[in-house]
């Protein structure tokens, strides 16, 4: 209970955040990555901000045996730097510079009527089926 | 650049961070949204509500701010319906394949110092400004 009520507040922190930096503008985004033309490093911000934070709140929360709520740290185990995590990396991020939304944003604007977010988060879920088909039919 | 807007987005990038710490401190979880949703659509057993939960926070985060501010931003309109339906599935089977997004390997993978994710984050900002000089600037679509 208690560690679904974290995830309500860390969410919303998150949601909260993402409007607040506009970041759920998608022309926020493309303007980001248009360095040849009217460049807005905004975003650059955003992840310095963020990275503000974590960069130091990591380094102390990780220092600790255990999560407050939760018996150990679910942390990434893979370290491979292999053709997969720069293939699916490009992909991302054509997918990215085509739209100007990452899931984040994406589903976060989902509460603000627009069309847009709507066509991202079905075409991303529709990707995520995708690539479940391609790659982890034999698993 | 007079459409950079350093304040607002350094603090909403804060607010992202302490989200972001919240998470792992409290739940241990790392907070990268497509991981997360993933997750919350292929469920597995007792994995589930968090998930969800912490989605529905971020729709309401967004929509409170929009409900205080209503004309933070004009929204896009007339973007081409083809492009966004061929980006979001590149998006979705693109982050799946690298195993995180802008969240998961831009701020968190970074923060935990991992080098799969400084590359995954150089490789899809490159990627994605190569992309926008081809849509703007050669195939001239206004966005």
């Amino acid at each position: 209970m208690k560690r679904l009520v974290i995830a309500v507040i860390a969410g919303f922190l998150f949601g909260l955040g993402l409007a607040v930096s506009q970041m759920i503008n998608p022309v926020k985004i493309t303007d980001f990555l248009d360095v040849a033309g009217n460049w807005d490093p905004s975003l650059a911000l955003v992840m310095g901000g963020a990275l503000a934070v974590t960069l130091i709140s990591f380094r102390l929360v990780l220092k600790r045996s255990r999560p407050v709520y939760a018996d150990r740290f679910n942390l990434p185990i893979r370290s491979a730097i292999d053709r997969k995590l720069v293939g699916g990396a490009a992909l991302f991020g054509i997918g990215w510079g085509l739209t100007g939304y990452c899931p984040g944003p994406a589903t976060a604007s989902l509460s603000l009527g627009l069309f847009e977010p709507f066509v991202m988060v079905a075409a991303i879920i529709a990707g995520f089926v995708a690539h479940r088909f391609i790659f982890e039919r034999s698993q | 650049m007079e459409n950079f807007t350093p304040y607002s987005a350094f603090a909403g990038g804060i607010l992202i961070g302490i989200g972001i710490t919240l998470l792992l401190l409290f739940n241990g979880r790392i907070a990268g949204i497509s991981g997360i949703l993933i997750g919350a659509l292929f469920p597995e057993k007792g994995d589930w509500m968090w998930r969800f939960l912490f989605l529905i926070g971020m729709v309401a985060g967004a929509a409170i701010h929009h409900y205080f501010v209503p004309d933070s931003f004009v929204p896009r309109s007339g973007y081409p319906v083809a492009l966004l339906a061929s980006g979001g599935l590149l998006v979705g089977f693109g982050t799946r394949m690298s195993g995180g997004c802008t969240s998961g390997h831009g701020i968190c993978g970074i923060a935990r110092n991992s080098p799969r994710s400084f590359v995954a984050a150089f490789v899809f900002i490159v990627c994605g400004a190569i992309t926008v000089f081809v849509v703007r600037h050669i195939a001239g679509v206004a966005s």
